[in-house]
């Protein structure tokens, strides 16, 4: 592959430069809230229980796939926050490697403010994509097909 | 409430609202950089200074088992434990201490009476009546036992405006219903119901009655002698006493009947290997050592909330729900659920095409407290065609300045999702 992804690293640095310009918690929620604009959703076929993101009070749905060591996320959210925290996410995960995705630190939420979304309370869920996100990839990394 | 008797404690003058509100240290605090504002008061209430203060001396001071010990400290603790159970006797007007059961809350007071006296009294067949307005609280806990037992749950209708018609609950109380459960005001919408006449109708067919009283008792005096009401169930959190304490009140001559569904220490008269005594009421259903010092704030709970009077209460959060309606309502994209003719101070309202959720977090983003989701009460919000709504619940510190900062905030908020212009 000619074009790598750029690293979970190099990702995160990026979108946290781009929060910094911000001036306040205004801007940053119309700025997320306008990446999740972008999200281009799950058809309705695939908003099923089995991808529903427990713990949510807004709902989220989201499903993975592993192709050769790379995985791929769509995600989709009846709110507007939640929308964008799954923008973030597609942003930072999209394209790796499970192994970088289980090992690669993701310290996005706590460097743009939004670490009180990180608690299992929050019911955008954050937490549990997050957790879906990882047990996909350690799935991944044990099924020899994918590596 | 026009169809309680209250069990009027005058003060005597108007309350200083102001200085009543500087006794809850919880409230003056800033929460992302804006003055907090808290409108949650049907989750749960804020505690004022005497709350805190009499559980802290009973921690440092008092701290002893009660009903057990011969010393000095268990001797202070047992007074101060049972001198609360006859504060609450007087409280809610019943007659006598073997009346009021402590708990762990209404949670916990309902399934008692669901699998106490629904094992003793439920068949197959039978029929269990609650309203579309209960919490889950008010509904599990009789699935739970209509399941063991055979008997079916049966729900009386809500209407479009989130209120329960007394004709309704007439023809569903017929000579299968062994127990009609309702909640007086509804914690999702704030419908109150009319109690009094629900429960004559019930008894009048030899029906017994329980209410959730949860959302009333920090909001209007309750008289459940004037009710003649069989049980009636109610948490101190939402009183301004603690969490983790709960009353559940019930006739004597029923009580009596009910077999402990929990077994242990202090609630037992004899122990046996083959087999064991229970105690008399109400201990034979407070089984272990209870929350003492939960009770001791629910002690000094009810003391507060006389302090002031219930006629003042009741005024002051009127005109409170009063002037929070006529703002919101002027927001042209707000739209309430439930219009109830009798509504307490609690608003439960939707945006279209804007989730609660962001709402909630927008707002709390200024400081604001209020509640999104389903506020346990699922089937209810199922009937109303949404997911959730944003809940407002007042008690009786807030102040008007709160709710022009409520209106302002929202207002922020929607401007910033794009559902009110720029200006």
């Amino acid at each position: 592959m000619s074009n790598l992804p750029s690293t979970m690293k190099s990702i995160q640095d990026q979108l946290a430069a781009d929060f910094e310009y911000l001036d306040d918690w205004e801007e940053r929620y119309a700025y997320l809230m306008d990446l999740g604009k972008d999200v281009q959703g799950l058809p309705l076929e695939e908003k099923t229980t089995d991808n529903l993101i427990k713990g949510c009070q807004s709902r989220v749905w989201l499903t993975t796939r592993c192709e050769n060591n790379r995985m791929w996320m769509s995600a989709d959210s009846e709110a507007f926050i939640a929308k964008g925290i799954i923008a973030l996410l597609i942003k930072v995960f999209n394209g790796q490697t499970p192994a970088d995705i289980l090992n690669e630190t993701f310290d996005l939420p706590d460097r743009i403010g939004l670490t009180a979304h990180l608690s299992p309370g929050r019911a955008n869920g954050l937490a549990g994509m997050l957790a879906r996100i990882r047990h996909d990839a350690s799935l991944a990394l044990a099924t020899p097909n994918n590596n | 409430m026009n169809q309680s008797e209250p069990t009027e404690c005058k003060a005597p003058q108007e309350p200083d609202w102001k200085a009543i509100r500087m006794e809850f240290p919880a409230l003056h605090q800033q929460v992302n950089d804006s003055p907090l504002v808290y409108f949650d008061h049907a989750a749960t209430a804020q505690k004022p200074r005497k709350v805190i203060d009499a559980m802290t001396r009973y921690y440092e001071l008092d701290n002893a088992n009660v009903h057990r010990g011969v010393h000095h400290l268990s001797q202070r603790a047992t007074r101060a434990y049972e001198e609360a159970r006859m504060k609450t006797v007087r409280f809610i007007g019943a007659e006598n201490p073997s009346e009021v059961i402590f708990t762990s809350g209404t949670t916990a007071s309902i399934n008692l009476v669901a699998q106490s006296w629904g094992s003793a009294h439920l068949k197959a067949g039978d029929e269990v009546l609650v309203t579309g307005l209960e919490h889950h609280a008010n509904l599990v806990p009789w699935q739970m036992i209509c399941t063991r037992t055979g008997a079916h749950l049966k729900i009386v209708p809500v209407n479009d405006l989130g209120e329960v018609s007394t004709e309704s609950v007439a023809q569903m109380l017929h000579s299968k219903t062994r127990i009609f459960a309702f909640s007086w005001i509804s914690n999702a919408l704030g419908t109150i119901n009319p109690a009094h006449e629900w429960v004559r109708l019930a008894h009048e067919k030899g029906i017994t009655t329980l209410i959730d009283a949860a959302q009333v008792v920090a909001h209007h005096p309750i008289d459940v002698h004037g009710l003649g009401v069989d049980f009636l169930c109610f948490s101190a959190h939402k009183m301004m006493g603690p969490t983790g304490v709960g009353v559940l009140y019930g006739k004597k001559s029923i009580l009596e009947t009910l077999e402990p569904m929990v077994g242990g220490g202090d609630m037992i008269d004899e122990v046996t290997y083959e087999k064991s005594t229970w105690a008399e009421l109400p201990y034979r259903l407070e089984a272990g050592t209870p929350n003492i010092a939960g009770v001791i704030g629910l002690s000094a709970a009810i003391d507060f909330l006389e302090s002031i009077g219930w006629s003042y209460i009741e005024r002051r959060e009127s005109e409170l729900l009063q002037y929070a309606l006529l703002k919101l309502g002027s927001i042209p994209q707000i739209r309430f659920i439930g219009q109830p003719n009798n509504r307490a101070g609690v608003i439960s309202f939707v945006v279209d095409g804007v989730h609660p959720y962001d709402l909630g977090t927008l707002l709390d983003e200024q400081g604001i407290a209020l509640r999104t989701g389903h506020h346990c009460a699922q089937p209810l919000m199922r009937h109303f065609g949404i997911s959730g709504t944003c809940r407002v619940s007042l008690a009786l510190y807030n102040t008007f300045e709160e709710i022009d900062q409520l209106e302002k905030a929202l207002i922020r908020a929607l401007r910033l999702m794009g559902k009110v212009q720029a200006q």
